[in-house]
């Protein structure tokens, strides 16, 4: 059986219901894994949700990298395994390595919570496959620290090996060059700011957010033509 | 085992941002303090440690600011120790 996703509850985590409903929703088969355990159950793809894993203690991401799920979650991506971190999944994907730079505090020290617009930059990711280089997606944000940096070689790897996948459209936390999402070298795994999984549905305000829903679905073996 | 009285001071790193000192530096001079530049904000962190020597308790509170206690990236950290009074 393929289509199965599993989604990484940590304590403090607030979006893992949102990822299953999305998830199920778009003919996927979305189950919870506990951060304490070390297997991954043989699932095809790994969603680590939005929230405040382990309280956002220290910084965010900082202890949730050492839950016992996350050496599984390392093994699985060096494998090819898909992974996708979505908010504080990307934070806690940045503290684990699995992905390059840091999201820090936003530029403006406000708590950001709205829609805001996303620009699709490359296809060639496990959450953009479905989607087109230049597609505009309203999804929401919802962060602190969600201020993306990297050092200028790293920013260099990422622009030359067309790693950056998603860029706001108007810059809301002053992350370098409006990055809102990368992609390691393997391009299986992925972490971005926005929520798409709460925008799936025009009653959200939003159904942009299905294009990559049904990406990361075709990443996790889910063969369908997609009728949108 | 002599005990170590450590104190950590994670700060951003030169050249990174730091939203919340720009914040404090531009509310200042609402208060008259003037003339005040460079104002970073960072974390302080203590606590004690046990180790044969200084050195020892050193390198290994070196290993936790590298893989727990800071972010490279973003972070740099200032290590203070001084040998605890024995409790």
């Amino acid at each position: 059986m393929s289509g199965r996703v599993g989604v990484v509850l940590f304590p403090g985590s607030n979006c893992e219901h949102d990822v299953v409903e999305a998830v199920d929703g778009l003919g996927g088969k979305a189950e919870l894994i506990w951060h304490g355990t070390s297997s991954l159950a043989g699932v095809d793809l790994v969603v680590l949700p939005g929230g405040f894993a382990h309280g956002d203690y220290l910084r965010p991401g900082a202890i949730a990298r050492f839950s016992p799920v996350m050496s599984a979650v390392a093994d699985f991506a060096k494998e090819g395994g898909p992974v996708i971190g979505i908010c504080n999944g990307f934070q806690v994907l940045t503290e684990a390595g699995l992905l390059p730079g840091a999201l820090q505090k936003n530029r403006g020290l406000k708590f950001l919570c709205k829609i805001v617009e996303v620009r699709v930059e490359t296809a060639m990711s496990a959450l953009s496959s479905v989607a087109s280089v230049g597609d505009v997606l309203r999804l929401p944000i919802n962060h602190f620290e969600g201020n993306y940096t990297c050092d200028d070689r790293t920013l260099a790897e990422l622009r030359a090996e067309d790693r950056v996948v998603f860029r706001y459209v108007d810059d809301p936390n002053g992350s370098l060059d409006r990055i809102a999402g990368i992609t390691n070298e393997g391009r299986n795994v992925v972490g971005l700011m926005p929520h798409p999984e709460r925008a799936v549905d025009p009653l959200l305000g939003s159904a942009d957010g299905r294009v990559l829903v049904r990406s990361l679905l075709a990443a996790a073996g889910v063969l369908t033509t997609w009728s949108t | 085992m002599p005990a170590f009285a450590v104190l950590v001071e994670v700060r951003l790193r030169p050249g990174i941002a730091d939203p919340q000192g720009a914040t404090i530096e531009r509310s200042l001079p609402h208060l008259g303090f003037d003339g005040v530049r460079n104002v970073r904000v960072g974390k302080a962190i203590r606590f004690t440690v046990e180790a044969d020597d200084e050195d020892a308790a050193r390198s290994e509170v070196e290993d936790m600011c590298k893989r727990f206690l800071a972010n490279p990236v973003i972070e740099d950290t200032t290590i203070t120790l001084e040998q605890a009074a024995r409790q």
